[in-house]
């Protein structure tokens, strides 16, 4: 007996619980702490911006039309020289009509009134930092403030799927039998409707609800997305589920005395998390898109605030006419986050697992 | 130590090989397995041994000594990414040495001179060919045969392995044959290019005893008719004895001790294989304790055994009464029947309180399904399970949970029957919760501290994850876990099968030291007729569902009645005793 006791692992004399163990792996893998500091860099921006301590004046109109980021202030903006060129033409003097005007005598007063109120003329600048949009909105500004939408909408929308997606699956492959059927046959109407004709039913459907018209704008799309997005998942866990229910440890829950709640998200749940972890990344990814869509039908963000998505659909037009910034950053942003989202959850399921070591 | 070991080693596979002429010598073979970037292995610590022509040399070890990866070296089909075959190794086959020879060269060796056959047939075949087509290709390609002449040697070589009808079977694809003519095609396709050497790696371990002895004959057979050198791999001396000429012992990859089967046999002179030796249980013994490994390593080997008395005297009470139980699955079958299989045909028998009742049989006998269905964890179609006085059958969902936590079961697979996600202390409270055990989780965590005790872990084990530990401590884990519920009845579905023989020593001593202290009783499933023997104190024979004999297990064992039994007792691999009254 005591030969076996020897050949013990006497690495550690305590084990300490599951998720010590796996922060300290997770520390230990470089790729997964690079992209962890990526995306806890993003999510402090949106939170500043939330609270509106960074991007609140997104909206306002501070540089010419088009301003040309100040790495290449050189390049001609004929946009904005054509915008300053009608601004003055209304400045032409009008012609005095004062003989026939009726109002003449008190043009004077008034002219007298208008020196009282101060009036401070917003000088436009020729450059922003990485430039502006059609209005002269500072394109980093509305990065910052279009990331809050659209990673709220990403991963929000991603967790109520994965959640749907998961609760669905995990019913319908342990139980199996009717109640498996059941989910089957719910899940073969929702894949059976082409997703974008789904998702603007959907839109459509939700919108003409009084209580749920309420939620419009990045609740709405959230609302959708989640609904409409667990399909993937759900067939994903429910095939893991049907092979763990017979698995021997699940027995052994059974014999004894296990409830089937307990058996389902106690003893398996931890065991294939790992696939709703992946199916969570890659549908935050997708989702971000997803909205550009509804945003660009517009079933999305509502006008007076912005996305990631709005950004790309405006996009597209400016790309015609060489202003390619607002697209370069919307669309840098987007991949920096979506790639570290995604190394990062890979290295949280590495982390998880016990018995990678 | 090792140095002394192995030179000892080396001079003896002289020994060995002097008195023939050898056709494959291993000299100082060394592999080691890269781990990490720093860190590598050495699976195999310089071992020699040689293979004389026209024998069988058995390779005997518990896993992890070494004998899979020194066979495997062998053939040259180690991991190249992974494994390091140390540069003064040699593995000389008639003059060549294999370790120094190119890729392509050694691919004409292996399969026409040097072939292997693998412990599970049902993965080393190819499931979308015909076992004919397999056998032809390797016809084609090392005889360059065409392809009626590659047909017509498929089926002599199929009727040579016993494979009835070879003209249709031929066209056979792997899953219409059983597994024991798997393995026969499998041999089949060994066979086919008249190697010189046959390298068998467990070839009967995944068999049920009555075809591993039909299995063991035919490779006796074919060595002696093809005059063949084999080297048989296998954890199992008892099969050892029946087959081999030389035997070669090794553990923690060195090598303990070599010679013939009569030296190995009848005065083994290294520890650890006395040790071997005696540790398995025994059709004609049946000792108090089982000797372990460390008894004859430290020296304080037992020598004298005062026997266990077993069966049931007359005034044992009954715990649990089994009457007629049947249980019938259905299989699907068109577009809307469905099959009767019946697993279980009206089983009947009752269980002592504190005493062990074996149930015995082959895959598919039923012996499983009864364990399962008495507890519940299948529904059962007819029959009464008493306990208490009452049907546990027919009771609610909700009464049954009183009951459940009296009715325990161990499973086969230690590896499986463990949660990976929680650890040691999760797993032993978990059960204490649901039963609301102890009032506190500081005395639910004391109880479990107790109970590792009991089966003879570290305390430390507590805030472990089952993976840490070998598959012997694992199963003592799964004990643990139905101890914490204080069980009258423990079912012991082959809990011991998938254990080194060794560690199943060890295993079934705690199982009978528990029995001893708590009086329990023992629902003792396996397949394996010797472990039965020693912890039954009843044995119920069953086979294709029906009880074929049930009595006194030393009854059952010394005046079988029914032929069935006779058959599966006289299948049992006897060791060294088979050569000597042969």
């Amino acid at each position: 007996m005591s030969a076996v006791l020897d050949t013990m692992p006497q690495t550690s004399e305590v084990s300490p619980g599951l998720w010590r163990l796996a922060g300290r792996r997770l520390l230990k893998d470089r790729v997964g702490m690079v992209s962890a500091v990526v995306v806890l860099f993003f999510l402090l921006i949106i939170i500043a911006s939330a609270f509106g301590w960074v991007a609140a004046d997104w909206g306002r109109e501070v540089g010419v039309s088009y301003a040309n980021p100040s790495f290449i202030a050189g390049q001609e903006n004929l946009e904005a020289q054509t915008m300053n060129a009608a601004k003055k033409k209304d400045d032409v003097p009008l012609t005095d009509l004062s003989a026939v005007d009726p109002l003449a005598p008190w043009y004077a007063e008034w002219e007298a009134r208008t020196k009282r109120i101060e009036v401070t003329q917003v000088e436009r600048a020729e450059t922003l930092p990485f430039g502006g949009d059609k209005w002269g909105r500072d394109i980093v500004k509305k990065t910052i403030k279009g990331a809050q939408s659209s990673i709220v909408v990403g991963l929000v929308a991603a967790f109520a799927a994965a959640f749907l997606g998961t609760l669905f699956g995990a019913l319908a492959g342990y139980f199996g039998g009717w109640i498996g059927d059941f989910f089957e046959w719910f899940y073969n109407v929702f894949t059976s409707i082409p997703y974008i004709l789904l998702v603007l039913a959907f839109a459509a459907v939700f919108a003409s609800s009084p209580f749920l018209a309420q939620f419009r704008g990045v609740p709405m799309v959230i609302l959708i997305l989640g609904v409409t997005g667990w399909t993937g998942i759900y067939r994903l866990v429910r095939a893991e589920y049907m092979k763990h229910r017979s698995r021997e440890y699940v027995r052994a829950a059974e014999a004894i005395g296990a409830s089937h709640g307990r058996r389902m998200f106690i003893q398996i749940l931890p065991n294939v998390s790992h696939v709703v972890l992946v199916q969570l990344s890659q549908h935050a990814v997708g989702f971000i898109k997803a909205e550009v869509i509804l945003s660009f039908l517009g079933f999305g963000v509502p006008i007076d605030s912005v996305s990631w998505g709005t950004m790309l659909a405006e996009a597209q037009n400016e790309l015609i006419i060489g202003k390619w910034w607002q697209l370069a950053a919307a669309g840098a942003s987007m991949a920096v986050l979506v790639t570290a989202f995604s190394m990062f959850t890979d290295a949280l399921r590495d982390a998880l697992d016990p018995k990678l070591k | 130590m090792s140095n002394t070991l192995s030179t000892g080693a080396a001079n003896s596979a002289r020994a060995v090989g002097s008195e023939k002429s050898p056709l494959l010598e291993v000299e100082n073979l060394r592999v080691s397995f890269r781990i990490d970037k720093h860190t590598t292995f050495e699976a195999v610590k310089g071992i020699s041994l040689a293979i004389p022509v026209n024998s069988t040399v058995a390779l005997v070890g518990e896993s992890g000594s070494g004998k899979s990866v020194s066979a495997m070296a062998i053939l040259g089909l180690l991991p190249e990414e992974s494994a390091i075959v140390s540069p003064d190794s040699a593995i000389r086959y008639r003059g060549r040495d294999l370790l120094k020879e190119s890729a392509d060269a050694l691919r004409q060796v292996r399969g026409k001179e040097i072939s292997v056959i693998f412990q599970e047939p049902m993965t080393s075949l190819n499931p979308v060919f015909s076992v004919g087509y397999q056998i032809i290709e390797i016809l084609r390609l090392h005889m360059n045969m065409n392809g009626a002449a590659a047909r017509r040697r498929a089926i002599e070589l199929l009727t040579e392995v016993g494979i009835p009808n070879p003209e249709l079977r031929i066209d056979a694809y792997p899953h219409e044959l059983s597994g024991g003519q798997q393995q026969r095609v499998m041999i089949a396709m060994a066979i086919a290019c008249e190697p010189k050497l046959l390298i068998a790696d467990e070839p009967t371990t995944a068999l049920d005893v009555t075809i591993q002895k039909q299995i063991l004959d035919l490779i006796a057979a074919l060595q002696k008719k093809h005059h063949m050198s084999v080297l048989f791999i296998t954890h199992d001396l008892g099969v050892v004895g029946e087959i081999a000429d030389d035997v070669v012992v090794m553990r923690n990859g060195e090598i303990r001790e070599q010679g013939t089967v009569a030296q190995i046999f009848g005065s083994p002179s290294d520890a650890y294989t006395k040790a071997l030796l005696a540790c398995r249980p025994r059709l004609d013994r049946r000792p108090m304790r089982l000797p372990v490994i460390d008894d004859f390593m430290n020296g304080a080997a037992p020598t004298e055994f005062k026997e266990r008395p077993r069966g049931l005297t007359p005034n044992d009470e009954i715990i649990l009464e089994v009457k007629e139980l049947g249980k019938t699955f259905y299989a699907r079958e068109g577009l809307f029947g469905k099959r009767a299989i019946p697993a279980v045909k009206s089983v009947s028998f009752k269980l002592a309180k504190g005493k062990t009742l074996g149930i015995v049989g082959e895959s598919g006998s039923g012996k499983t399904t009864v364990g399962l269905t008495v507890m519940r964890l299948h529904a059962a179609t007819s029959g009464e399970v008493l306990f208490d006085g009452k049907d546990l059958l027919a009771l609610s969902p909700g009464e049954f949970m009183r009951y459940k936590r009296r009715i325990q079961i161990v499973f086969q697979n230690p590896y499986a029957s463990l949660n990976p996600r929680f650890t040691v202390g999760n797993i032993l409270i978990e059960p204490m919760e649901i039963h609301a055990i102890g009032n506190s989780s500081a005395e639910r965590t004391k109880l479990a501290a107790e109970l590792l005790d009991k089966v003879g872990l570290p305390r430390t084990a507590m805030h472990k994850y089952p993976h840490e530990f070998s598959g012997g401590q694992r199963q003592r884990i799964a004990i643990a876990r139905c101890l914490t519920m204080k069980p009258d009845v423990l079912i012991c579905d082959e809990s011991v099968s998938a254990l080194d023989v060794s560690v199943q020593a060890q295993v079934l001593n705690l199982l009978q030291d528990l029995q001893d202290e708590y009086k329990m009783s023992y629902l003792f499933i396996s397949h394996d007729l010797t472990v039965v023997k020693y912890m039954s104190d009843q044995v119920m024979v069953m086979n294709n569902g029906e009880v074929v004999e049930f009595a006194d297990a030393d009854e059952i064992y010394l005046n079988p009645k029914q032929a069935y039994t006779q058959k599966l007792l006289a299948s049992v691999p006897q060791g060294f005793a088979a050569h000597q009254s042969a």
